[in-house]
């Protein structure tokens, strides 16, 4: 069966447009690799009726092909389509301190996945630190959880361009009113221009170290905090790794669209996350229009709803940038890449030796190089040899095994 | 609530929940050391994207614990 629409990523984005596909008469498959739909967003929420729609769940999409005027589409089975679209949102965006390697220290979206996906408290004794105003959302959920959340700390200030932005989308206003609200009812201290330098213990985590942050992140005034759970994040990084693979243009850390969500590759679509993180409203109207690529025009009230949210995600963007002066909280031993456990004095030394961009540092040193290819540390080796992160090209999305990759041999020549 | 095995405890989860979460709410917060530091290493991203809560499920290694489902009687190992 050849579907007219293959979705993959079933968070807000791939549901609203598997659905509105499905109404419009339009045979849609859609695959996520979790055994739910919702991704990270609606995890734990109530599974959606999806009629006239194929859901593959647990389908790890690890490669996508482009042959004639169709896609296939590999994961435990292959399914194939005229028309793609990639809604796999983002991940965690996360930067290198002494310590962040201990058990007891999650991402941010870590935290909020174990209490909304797995009814799991992360911990008893949380601090939250990062910047974003995600980490207002992920304190509150874990209050709602009963756990006592320490301290909430924003390594950014608070920027005029954030507040003219709020003014101009009050349901955003009141969504941080609120949370602004329970943290103050359950005493929790929000501290802007503060960070968390350090995560200390023996085999998990006991406390951190805090410190004030001048604008440019480097930190003075330090202090410790006792806690057995940290979840910390720094915004977000797009998962375009299937969009990057069929070469779409890409600017910055996310893949560009049309008015359409269409990407410069014909027939591949893209929307979510992928196309620069805006959150899950803008994910469900970049879906709906996705849909409009196959059936029509787009209509004018989705673009200019698409318009207002962008531009709220530009604000944001420009108000929570990671700032370079993390890299003051690193020391020799610090590991920069978890997975490889390349410290920043294994960094340096192949610089010395002449590596002066991310390539030739993961040649010499390492980083990048293991299981999660580069996804945890490639902002800080990228920023570390003085380059702009960018999405970087992962010929398989997913880790797969040989028999996988001998099973695909055999579909082919069949 | 179902129950599995990790090394020589049993652990209980609940219906659909990762075998991660489920050993991380038993209060097991590491379940490897690493190649060359051999530091403990958990759950960290906790939704599939960095690899750090490896383990071995019924013989097969390398499975993402955040993204494997608990089932009764799973053989859960390092």
């Amino acid at each position: 069966m050849i579907y007219d629409l293959a979705v993959v990523g079933a968070g807000p984005a791939g549901l609203t447009a598997a659905r509105v596909a499905a109404r419009r008469g339009l045979s849609v498959a859609l695959l996520d690799a979790y055994a739910k739909t919702g991704g990270q967003f609606l995890r734990g929420a109530a599974q959606p009726r999806l009629t006239g729609v194929d859901v593959r769940l647990g389908r790890r999409v690890w490669a996508v092909e482009k042959s004639q005027e169709r896609f296939e589409i590999h994961a435990s089975e292959t399914t194939t389509a005229t028309t793609l679209l990639v809604a796999t949102g983002a991940h965690d965006r996360v930067i290198p301190f002494p310590g962040w390697d201990l058990p007891g220290v999650l991402t941010a979206g870590g935290a909020q996945a174990l209490v909304k996906g797995e009814r799991v408290k992360p911990g008893e004794e949380v601090v939250v630190a990062g910047t974003g105003p995600f980490l207002l959302p992920v304190a509150v959920t874990l209050l709602d959880a009963g756990v006592r959340v320490k301290e909430v700390l924003e390594a950014n200030r608070p920027s005029p361009r954030m507040a003219a932005a709020l003014a101009r989308v009050p349901s955003k206003a009141a969504e941080a009113l609120g949370y602004a609200r329970r943290l103050a009812e359950a005493r929790v201290p929000y501290r802007t221009g503060h960070a968390v330098v350090a995560a200390h213990g023996e085999d998990s985590v006991e406390g951190v170290t805090v410190a004030k942050l001048t604008r440019d992140w480097k930190p003075y005034a330090w202090r410790t905090v006792d806690c057995d759970t940290l979840a910390v994040g720094y915004g977000f990084t797009p998962q375009a790794d299937l969009l990057v693979q069929l070469g779409c243009r890409t600017e910055g850390d996310h893949v560009t669209v049309d008015d359409h969500q269409r990407t410069s590759v014909d027939g591949v679509l893209a929307a979510g996350e992928v196309t620069g993180v805006a959150g899950a409203a803008a994910a469900v109207v970049e879906g709906a229009l996705a849909v409009h690529a196959l059936i029509g025009a787009p209509p004018p009230r989705l673009l200019a709803e698409r318009a207002r949210l962008r531009r709220f995600a530009r604000a944001l963007e420009l108000s929570y940038p990671v700032r370079d002066g993390w890299q003051h909280w690193l020391t020799p031993g610090t590991l920069v890449c978890r997975c490889e456990e390349v410290t920043v004095s294994a960094l340096e030394e192949a610089r010395d030796l002449g590596a002066d961009d991310p390539r030739t540092v993961k040649l010499l040193a390492r980083p990048g190089m293991g299981w999660c290819q580069g996804r945890m540390c490639g902002h800080a080796v990228a920023r570390l040899t003085g380059h702009d992160p960018a999405p970087q090209k992962r010929p398989f999305a997913q880790p797969i095994t040989l028999a996988d990759l001998t099973l695909h041999d055999r579909e082919d020549s069949t | 609530m179902i129950e599995f095995r990790f090394q020589d405890r049993v652990i209980t989860a609940e219906e659909g929940q990762s075998i991660g979460a489920a050993l991380h709410a038993a209060g097991i917060r590491s379940w490897r050391t690493t190649r060359f530091g051999d530091r403990p290493r958990g759950l960290f991203c906790a939704i599939g994207a960095c690899f750090d809560c490896l383990l071995t499920v019924n013989g097969r290694p390398d499975q993402r614990a955040c993204q494997t489902v608990a089932r009764p009687g799973d053989e859960v190992t390092a």
